[in-house]
């Protein structure tokens, strides 16, 4: 419903309004970037970073450069890694608490007290558990998506309408039956949802995981947060701009599919 | 029309002229007529039922009065002062046509008593204390001592539709616009409720347009049915009730009381029907 | 007063509720399978790869040592000041982010308007992860401190405004237009409707907002900054002194929890309201 309205509100006059503040945006940062050259004053903090021109210029250098789409693989295949997993742990696990009140009692607790310690806070541990240096990123990722994943599904198995399950009963279901035919669609939303925020996570934790172990150690590097940090320790900071851009390209993507996916999944979610 | 009450005093302001309103609604370019050359004539004081399947077009025509939208043409006139006509697209919505909604509409987050004095307190002509005095005392005389510090969460839904039309009253406002406020409530509540609105109607004198899909609360509560066709919204029967106030729930067992519903049903099931069979959706 | 023994009566009944159930039992069963599988198979079975990690031993006999092997325990003035500087970096970001991200989102969901113009530069932006703007601020911010605060303002700004704006989104437009008929101008409106109605949703922006700021606070000192706990763990590692990294992480888990509790607790505080509509509603 809300999106709905939102929709209609869309209009050609809301698109140019916000394409004026976008522009007013950039301009006011090619200006801020440029000014010690223009007006012998360098602009407080915006005066510091190149202006969005000399991005421009050192992108269109980078996208011919195969290393750079070497970066976006990186990524994206430690990103669908640690997601892939956290689905597939964390979806079972999720709907098991939600069905067995024992399990429930005895894992939630547990659960809530490791969620509070921020994903990146494992990294030392990772990589000091795991053999390769791309498993501890792939761990830290899976992390970061699991825990929201697992409070979706938990919140959505939950929250069903008591009396759906009633009906089934009532025409004679099984327990498989009702798992399978009642809780698991209804639950699908929920799990589209935790995916989505899952999946937002999931890039915020690879970009920091790569620098923070890639750029520390300097070894088994690559990705795109690995770009940004190289870019940094290397001082060319339209690389470093180029880089924030295309991860948050990458993210969009990432989660458009998702969305795309998901609406799949749950026909019955459409309104008109 | 008042003739249908001369016992009892009328208030002489209040009175709601609509004349050949139309509105058109064009949401996705296909030009939908919510209501269709409607004329209604209310006087002062009197209780206008305005009765019709769901979603043909009575609530756009509450809106329009109280202000929320404009309309496409026509004129709707209180005490013969334009509310909103041609060159004045849309009325401002003011503290003198009060609505009262559907699903309730009291602050939740704020006590009932802070509710009822919310209107005087954002006009700011008297001061807080004698807001609250006041409200006090009119929740007293509704029968709601004891819920002042309550939220409206807190009571039960019956209770919180008397609160919300002394928060109505409070702004003495001369028409009160109710939009089904009754249609979530068990027939028990209901009857409980017709008895109280009643109550305060004939403490506090105002015009009341009521919009309703049930005709026993129509006739026992009103003074007129004006019975709407479905979609688009056009009155199609006006029917008379000649049951004097004050009233009381015996009405409800009366022979004229029967004829009377006799009298609408057919009117009110064939348009029912006509609504039913053009599958719209409950708005 | 009453107020407060009902939440009292309440909390009492709670917990005598929860002795009564098996879930405290229950809940011990699985912290000690947690903690003996640690213990297991770190200490006693030495797994292949376990054997490497810091032993569940160690790691509490290093946190409670009153002379700690690497220098930090609950008894070393070092451990509060890494702690006390975390904190006062979530401070500083969180109130900053709540200062503006609760304004802007009230704003950004009131007026269309403004809507138009700003969201989509908002969207534009938001997708890019908070921790890829870690160069970026070391750049423009000088010294260690304010690039690292504002990393962690940045991702809680974002939840803040975000759910602000789905929350005066949400609020029914009943209540709006009930205010307008109550006489109430629109920036009375905003007052008490738009801000209170949000409410809510604001409390839940604020949660995940404290939660995100953990989380970026961690990222940022663990790549630059010379205090915070953040710092302890990554410093830890490179001096391969591990049990101080577990003792890291417990650590922030538990300063976590209780500062997304305490923003529960103010916002249970301040919207009275809806504690009593819930605990009516619960039980």
């Amino acid at each position: 419903m809300n999106i709905n309205k939102l929709k209609s509100n869309f209009s050609m006059r809301a698109a140019f309004r916000g394409l004026i503040a976008i522009i007013i945006f950039i301009a006011i940062w090619e200006f801020g970037a440029r000014s010690l050259d223009l007006i012998g004053y360098r602009v407080p903090f915006i005066g510091l970073i190149p202006p969005p021109t000399a991005v421009l210029d050192s992108w269109a250098g980078l996208v011919v450069d195969p290393s750079y789409w070497q970066s976006w693989y990186m990524s994206f295949m430690r990103v669908f890694t640690g997601f892939l997993v956290a689905m597939v742990v964390g979806i079972p696990l999720g709907l098991y608490m939600a069905v067995n009140r024992t399990f429930y009692g005895i894992a939630f607790p547990s659960f809530e007290i490791l969620r509070p310690i921020p994903p990146l806070a494992w990294v030392p541990a990772s990589i000091i558990f795991w053999p390769t240096q791309e498993m501890s990123i792939a761990f830290v990722t899976f992390l970061g998506a699991f825990y929201t994943i697992v409070i979706n599904v938990l919140g959505g198995a939950k929250s069903i309408n008591r009396q759906y399950l009633q009906a089934a009963q009532s025409m004679g279901a099984s327990q498989a039956d009702i798992f399978r035919r009642i809780i698991l669609p209804a639950t699908l939303p929920s799990i589209v949802v935790g995916s989505a925020v899952g999946m937002g996570i999931t890039w915020e934790v690879v970009v920091a995981a790569e620098m923070i172990s890639g750029g520390g150690s300097g070894g088994a590097g690559g990705g795109l947060g690995f770009f940004i940090w190289s870019s940094y320790v290397g001082g060319s900071y339209e690389q470093i701009i180029v880089g924030m851009i295309s991860i948050g390209i990458a993210g969009y993507i990432s989660s458009e599919l998702l969305r795309k996916l998901g609406g799949r999944f749950t026909p019955w979610l459409k309104t008109r | 029309m008042s003739t249908v009450d001369k016992t009892n005093l009328m208030p002489t302001k209040g009175a709601i002229r609509i004349e050949d309103v139309v509105k058109i609604y064009d949401p996705e370019g296909t030009a939908v007529m919510a209501v269709d050359h409607c004329s209604i004539d209310i006087p002062a004081g009197e209780i206008c039922m305005i009765v019709g399947p769901s979603g043909c077009g009575k609530t756009t025509l509450l809106n329009t009065i109280a202000g929320f939208h404009g309309l496409t043409s026509g004129h709707i006139y209180l005490d013969d002062e334009i509310l909103c006509g041609p060159g004045k697209e849309k009325a401002e919505p003011g503290s003198d046509r009060i609505v009262v909604f559907q699903n309730g509409a009291l602050f939740p987050w704020k006590t009932n008593l802070e509710n009822i004095a919310f209107g005087p307190m954002m006009e700011g002509k008297l001061s807080k204390g004698e807001i609250y005095q006041k409200a006090r005392k009119m929740m007293v005389d509704a029968g709601l001592e004891g819920t002042e510090d309550a939220y409206p969460g807190e009571v039960s839904s019956g209770l919180r539709r008397r609160v919300e039309i002394v928060r109505a009253l409070m702004n003495e406002p001369k028409v009160l616009l109710f939009d089904e406020p009754y249609r979530a409530l068990d027939s028990l509540t209901k009857s409980v409720m017709h008895e109280a609105l009643l109550e305060i109607y004939y403490k506090n004198k105002v015009t009341i347009f009521f919009i309703t899909h049930d005709l026993e609360e129509a006739i026992f509560l009103g003074h007129r049915l004006i019975i709407m066709s479905s979609r688009p919204c056009k009155p199609k029967k006006i029917v008379e009730v000649d049951i004097p106030h004050p009233r009381d729930y015996s009405v409800l067992t009366s022979p004229r009381f029967r004829e009377i519903m006799n009298e609408a049903k057919s009117v009110v099931n064939e348009e029912a029907r006509k609504a039913f069979e053009a599958g719209e959706k409950e708005g | 007063m009453s107020q407060s023994n009902t939440t009292m009566n309440l909390t009492m009944y709670r917990m005598s509720s929860w002795l009564k159930s098996p879930k405290p039992y229950l809940m011990f069963i699985g912290f000690g399978f947690v903690l003996s599988f640690w213990y297991f198979s770190v200490e006693v079975w030495k797994l292949p790869r376990f054997q490497d990690m810091p032993a569940l031993t160690e790691v509490f006999e290093e946190w409670f040592s009153k002379d700690p092997y690497y220098g930090l325990s609950i008894y070393t003035p070092e451990y509060y000041k890494h702690i006390g500087i975390s904190l006062r970096r979530i401070g500083y970001a969180f109130f900053l982010a709540t200062a503006l991200g609760v304004p802007l989102g009230l704003f950004l969901g009131w007026s269309q308007k403004l809507r138009e113009y700003i969201f989509p530069l908002f969207e534009l932006l938001r997708p890019i992860p908070v921790l890829a703007w870690v160069p970026l601020a070391i750049i423009i911010f000088s010294g260690s401190e304010t690039p690292v605060i504002f990393l962690t303002f940045l991702a809680s700004f974002f939840a803040t405004t975000l759910n602000t704006m789905l929350g005066v989104e949400s609020i029914d437009e009943e209540y709006s237009r009930a205010a307008y008929c109550l006489g109430a101008s629109r920036w009375q409106t905003f007052i008490h409707v738009v801000v209170p109605g949000a409410m809510p949703f604001i409390f839940t922006g604020l949660q995940i907002s404290i939660g995100v700021a953990w989380f970026s606070l961690v990222a940022g000192e663990m790549v630059s900054g010379q205090y915070g706990l953040g710092y302890i763990i990554n410093t830890a590692y490179i001096m391969v002194q591990y049990s101080q990294i577990v003792i890291g992480m417990i650590t922030l888990g538990i300063i976590g929890y209780v500062t997304s509790a305490l923003v529960r607790v103010a916002g249970d505080y301040m919207m009275q309201w809806r504690v009593r509509e819930l605990a009516l509603g619960g039980d």
